[in-house]
């Protein structure tokens, strides 16, 4: 078996060394070693989105990623967007649009979201529409979900990030 | 205050949004990881499996005393199959399960499976039904020669007399290309073996809890209480998780075998290999016309490709027999022949999918519809309204009772909605401007909710359909209602509980729902067939209704008014015409702990219901506009209209989800989605690069219109809707996109319409023009 | 889908890279984006013994306007194009095109580099290194040496980058104001790999097309530049009926590839199609 590499990842906030093989990918580690089961695997080759994660607050895909490239990087996942109980902007709002029905999309969904508005606040529903094309969901139809992101953004113009974050 | 009809954020949400559901995946810790090794070739005889020494791999020599899943359907036209747990002798299609290996984890197991040899010795595979029909073609079963598994005839007297008399005659060739249901979450399950009692549990994501503890049972031949099925937070099913696959049953063996927790969480290539298919679809049908476009009668050859085995426990007949009975649809057809087949091939099983042979079949009869409109020279509105059921309860040809619906009006709804006046006059406009706009129309009836005679009318082994509903307000005055329906997204618990917050005055958020559990929740069927709302909901009414009335009884000695006088509503148990209210939660107490007071109610607040209804008919029309770009060959949907009739809406979100999720489907069924074999029966698209589910950028807005026709045949008076928008959507599209062509006079006969396909019809067009 | 075990290696300098390179290369692997190479290793069907992953070396992860070129290091990455990177034509072309590079998350990862390197058919960048006739620099422990895209792309996923080299950095020529470009590409959904796409680039002078750079992708081995048309349009005055005869040309010229997506037939439709537009717009 190839050796293991200790490596020290920073997830939201927080500090997780870990013990890994190098083939093991940032998804796997996040849920197998960290136990953060948020992030979700529906394809494991980068297309569906569902494990998408912010590294140094830019999403990217936990799937194509090794755990071991993630060493010393700021990771944040769905685990870390609300504030104790307290939703964020964007989960409040798809709660209150049905912007989910299994849920199993919605970890991927959120964070891609969250990342691309913290860069950009100002992006515009077709700009939105157009980032949020790289997910996949099953059930929704995504509907609900431009309609959850786009009434998030306004709120989060109105109310900048770093007062919700 | 009601709470039925309100759009209530669900119950279910703020777990999933801050990613504390529990998927199957996420209880995998701790348990070893099982990889199955899977045949790469379609068909062929297994002359040995060379496992690596010392390591735990098992093959179908070891499965001793396990029998083969091998559901039945008591028809004389229906030949029975058994499905090996991993491949015996032979291999039936490329993905088939060869061997099982178990590792510490899941790159390890992987490894192993790679060092796992099968010899086989490959033959021609059978992979499309013409092959498989064809005169003197290999048996794929040896039992069933003719490769047909299930076969269902149906012949009006008069139908030969109707073509006899027909002004027109339209016949229709039509192909659906194979799909997947493709739900995020694939299957999976986890087994955890308790040393203690030698119990297994078995987590897994599936749709139908109850039947796979059975099924499992039947074929590992154990008890059923050595058993627990737990589904958990499900990532999507769209029936894909409904069956008894091989899988549940080699984790359960495992787990038994080796006395240790196993997890096998499938991979997306392995889904698409392995896991279930549907909608590989030919249809062969004439329609009989009068002159002012009244329908005569139907005559149909359809084909429904089946796979390589029959699943469990609806079977291969699901597609073939829904075909069968439900081609009429919306449409007065007065004289109907049918001949529908399944047919097995070397090809992944197929089993239910969202609208199960619906699609095909409103694609049929509105095909047929614009078909006959513009040989008869009469508007496709028109002739639709003058072949539209409007009388009710309206018998199908094949017996089938239809409830008050709302067939011409949801259509008129949706002719207004989208301005069929206004878009000819910009369609004509664009024409000139070399842009080819269009618009098509889809009238469909979804039957849901049905329960055991229309199960039992096909011939079923197992019958399934009624739901048992426990409900029970606890001490604490909170409500826990256990269901044997087992949704998977739906945010069904939220909307049960809207009914049940009514029946017993409660808000909703004091009602917990329970489902998924073979040890907390009654034997039920799960959730498919658009049928959880109407009948758990039916139950949930019901068991709710009588607990109700003990709340009353106890609620009447506690303030000695008469029960007639009692109502229960904002947390209270009121006396009307007086100001005189006790909270419920202490009446609900006084049940449990003063039931020496209340000798005529008896204990408690526990009752349990049972709803078996007969079913009923949702109906919608869809309408859309597209634009086709005649170069490339692809469609832009530019609007997209749904005026839909589920009954009574219970929470309208919810069913406007719903709506739109099918309709996405439907959207991937027409244009994108198709599972493509090779010559040799190898699967080529086994990756989301060449199996495209539409993004956010091809779906458009879906405009939403509701109708709330009430019947009585459902006692919530809400109907089914969970499969609609996959049923309609197809047919709505194809039209606009053969309306869109109409300048060459095209006539689109498959789907998906890719834009390939689409540039050769063009192409051929162009050429026929010229030449 | 867990890729098979390999050895992991993380160089900090340049050096460090081409010193991992000549000791592993034969078995090794650059690890840059990885946005094509991870999922192909999580199918087994990549299965490299030794990663050396070059992004500690951040020092590569550059844009320098320099001369008459644009100089792409070996870890820009595709987002960095989002906006326009130079003054001039270049800079819109760029970020015109890299929409349709994939998704926005595959996007923060993947580079300019790795694209060209990795040398997929369908990939945007190795059509603009190709009808821009882009300057590669590839380097080894041994030294260095530079080619032009022309003699850079050998086939599918196969370069004159070998075992031993890191293709260190690009040079995409910088468009003077005169030239004006146009881009289109069809593709099944928002993101997916183009079935066909065309790149052209005019320098208009009075009215009159002076020079031109045509090139279509993702319909065989690697991306084409169409020279002999590109002389067709050089003098004469942009037209629809120009335009239209150098895409019968195109559709005529180029023997297409074949896949489920796109039978021949199709493709060459869609050549004819994408060079249409492309033209079209650039002249627009």
């Amino acid at each position: 078996m190839a050796n293991k590499h200790v490596i020290t990842l920073i997830v939201n906030g927080k500090d997780y060394t870990l013990s890994v093989e190098a083939r093991r990918t940032l998804a796997d580690a996040l849920r197998d070693d960290c136990g953060l089961t948020g992030t979700h695997l529906g394809c494991e080759h980068g297309v569906c989105g569902a494990c998408t994660v912010l590294v140094d607050d830019k999403p990217v895909r936990s799937c194509l990623m090794f755990a071991v490239q993630a060493e010393g990087c700021s990771v944040r996942t769905v685990e870390g967007l609300a504030k104790g109980d307290a939703l964020h902007l964007l989960q409040k709002a798809f709660w209150e649009n049905h912007g989910l029905q299994c849920g199993f999309c919605t970890p991927g969904f959120l964070m891609l979201a969250a990342g691309a508005l913290e860069a950009d606040p100002d992006l515009s529903e077709e700009e939105i529409r157009d980032i949020l094309s790289s997910n996949l969901c099953r059930c929704t139809g995504y509907q609900n979900i431009i309609k959850s992101v786009c009434l998030a953004a306004n709120e989060m113009r109105a109310c900048p990030p770093s007062a919700d974050r | 205050m009601s709470w039925i009809g309100r759009s209530l954020p669900r119950l279910e949400d703020p777990s999933l949004l801050m990613g504390r559901g529990r998927y199957v995946a996420d209880l995998a810790r701790g348990a070893a990881s099982v990889k199955f090794v899977r045949s790469p070739v379609a068909a062929g005889r297994i002359l040995s499996i060379d496992v690596p020494d010392g390591e735990l791999v098992f093959t179908a020599a070891d499965l001793d005393g396990v029998k083969p899943i091998c559901p039945i359907l008591h028809r004389p036209d229906y030949i029975a199959v058994e499905q090996p747990i991993l491949a015996k002798d032979r291999v039936m299609f490329c993905g088939q399960a060869l061997a099982v290996v178990v590792a510490e984890d899941q790159g390890l197991a992987e490894d192993l499976a790679e060092e796992v040899y099968a010899d086989i010795d490959a033959e021609d595979a059978i992979v499309d039904m013409e092959a498989a029909l064809a005169e003197g073609a290999v048996a794929v079963h040896a039992h069933a020669p003719g490769n047909v598994l299930v076969e269902g005839v149906l012949r009006s007297p008069g139908l030969d007399a109707a073509f006899a008399d027909a002004a027109e005659i339209v016949t229709l060739d039509l192909r659906s290309g194979r799909q997947s249901a493709m739900p995020l979450e694939g299957r999976g399950g986890v087994a955890q073996y308790d040393r203690i009692s030698g119990r297994v549990t078995l987590y897994a994501s599936v749709q139908m809890p109850h039947m796979l503890r059975t099924g499992l049972a039947d074929v590992l031949q154990i008890p059923e209480a050595d058993l627990r099925v737990v589904a958990p937070d499900v990532g999507g099913g769209f029936g894909q998780k409904m069956s008894l696959f091989p899988e549940y049953v080699a984790l359960v063996w495992l787990a038994r075998k080796l006395e240790r927790d196993v997890a096998w969480i499938e991979d997306r290539r392995e889904n698409f290999l392995a896991s279930s298919h549907s909608r590989d679809q030919s249809f062969h049908v004439r329609g009989a016309f009068a002159k002012d476009g009244t329908l005569l009668g139907i005559d149909a050859d359809l084909k429904s490709n089946v796979g390589a085995f029959s699943c469990y426990p609806v079977t291969c007949g699901v597609e073939p027999l829904m075909a069968l009975a439900e081609l009429p649809g919306p449409y007065k057809v007065p004289e109907y022949g049918v001949r529908s087949r399944g047919v097995t091939t070397n090809t992944g099983m197929m089993a239910p999918y969202r609208g199960v042979s619906r699609p095909m079949l409103t694609l049929t009869m509105e095909r047929m519809m614009d078909v006959a409109a513009r040989r008869l020279g009469i508007d496709p509105i028109e002739i639709r309204r003058r072949n539209l059921i409007d009388s009710f309860p309206h018998r199908s040809p094949t017996g089938l009772v239809y409830d008050e619906g709302s067939y011409k009006e949801a259509m008129d709804r949706a002719v207004a909605a989208i301005d069929l006046t206004g878009f000819r006059a910009r369609q004509k406009e664009a024409r000139a401007a070399g842009r080819y706009l269009g618009i098509g129309f889809s009238v469909f009836s979804e039957r849901t909710g049905y329960g055991t005679p229309a199960y039992a009318a096909r011939g079923m082994n197992i019958v399934p359909g009624y739901e048992i509903v426990s409900c029970a307000m606890d001490p604490s005055g909170f409500v826990e209602a256990r269901i044997g329906s087992s949704p998977h997204g739906q945010g069904l618990k939220t909307a049960l509980a809207q009914l049940i917050a009514d029946e017993l005055g409660v808000e909703p958020g004091k009602i917990k729902v329970f489902s998924g559990d073979t040890d907390a929740t009654p034997y039920g069927w799960g959730t498919f067939a658009s049928r959880s709302m109407v009948i758990a909901g039916g139950a949930c009414k019901l068991a709710a209704g009588k607990v109700a009335t003990r709340l009353r009884s106890v609620a009447a000695v506690m303030m000695q008014a008469s029960e007639d006088h009692i109502v229960l509503e904002d947390g209270l148990a009121r006396v009307t015409g007086t100001n005189q209210s006790l909270p419920i939660p202490e009446v609900a107490r006084a049940a449990y702990h003063q039931s020496h007071r209340f000798p005529q109610s008896g204990p408690g607040l526990i009752e349990n219901a049972t709803y078996d209804p007969g079913g009923t008919f949702s109906n919608a029309c869809h309408a859309c506009i597209v634009e086709v770009d005649i170069e490339t060959g692809g469609v832009k949907i530019e609007r997209f209209i749904v005026a839909e009739d589920a009954g009574l809406l219970i929470n309208p979100m919810i069913v406007d989800g719903q709506i739109h999720g099918g309709v996405a489907q439907g959207i991937a069924n027409a244009l994108f989605e198709e599972l493509i074999y090779d010559e040799t029966g190898n699967l080529l698209t086994v990756s989301l690069a060449d199996y495209l589910p539409p993004t956010m950028a091809e779906v458009p807005t879906i405009e939403i219109e509701h109708l709330e026709t009430v019947s009585d045949a459902t006692i919530t008076k809400a109907k089914g809707v969970g499969e609609g928008g996959a049923i309609g959507a197809p047919a709505a599209i194809i039209n606009a996109m053969v309306d869109a062509l109409s300048p060459f006079g095209i006539e689109i006969v498959r789907m998906p319409a890719t834009p390939q396909y689409i540039r050769k019809l063009i192409r051929e067009a162009e050429r026929d023009a010229h030449g | 889908m867990k890729p098979a075990s390999f050895d992991y290696i993380r160089p900090g300098s340049r050096a460090e890279i081409l010193a991992a390179l000549a000791a592993h290369g034969d078995d090794g692997k650059i690890l840059a984006g990885g946005q094509s190479l991870v999922a192909a290793m999580n199918f087994r069907l990549a299965r490299p013994e030794v990663l050396i992953d070059i992004n500690g070396t951040k020092d590569l992860d550059y844009l320098q306007p320099s001369g008459d070129s644009l100089a792409i290091g070996a870890l820009t990455r595709h987002a960095a194009f989002h906006k326009p990177v130079v003054d001039g034509p270049l800079g819109p072309l760029l970020a015109k095109v890299v929409r349709n590079i994939a998704h926005y998350p595959i996007r923060q990862r993947g580079t300019f580099t790795g694209s060209l390197a990795h040398a997929d058919p369908a990939s945007e960048w190795c059509l603009v290194a190709t009808t821009l006739d882009a300057e590669m620099l590839i380097v080894n422990a041994e030294g260095e040496r530079r080619c032009r895209a022309g003699d850079f792309f050998k086939g599918t996923f196969t370069t004159a980058v070998g075992a031993q080299d890191l293709l260190a950095e690009v040079r995409l020529p910088l468009l003077d104001d005169g030239w004006r470009s146009g881009f289109y590409e069809f593709s099944r959904r928002a993101g997916d790999f183009a079935l066909a796409m065309s790149l052209a680039a005019l320098k208009l002078e009075n009215g009159r097309i002076t020079e031109a750079r045509l090139g279509v992708g993702g319909v065989a081995d690697r991306a084409i530049r169409l020279h002999a048309l590109e002389n067709e349009l050089a003098g004469k005055a942009p037209s629809r009926e120009l335009f239209e005869d150098v895409a019968a040309s195109a559709k005529a010229a180029i023997k297409p590839s074949e896949d489920i997506h796109a039978s021949a037939d199709y493709r060459r439709d869609l050549i004819r199609t994408v060079v249409l537009r492309a033209l079209t717009e650039a002249a627009a």
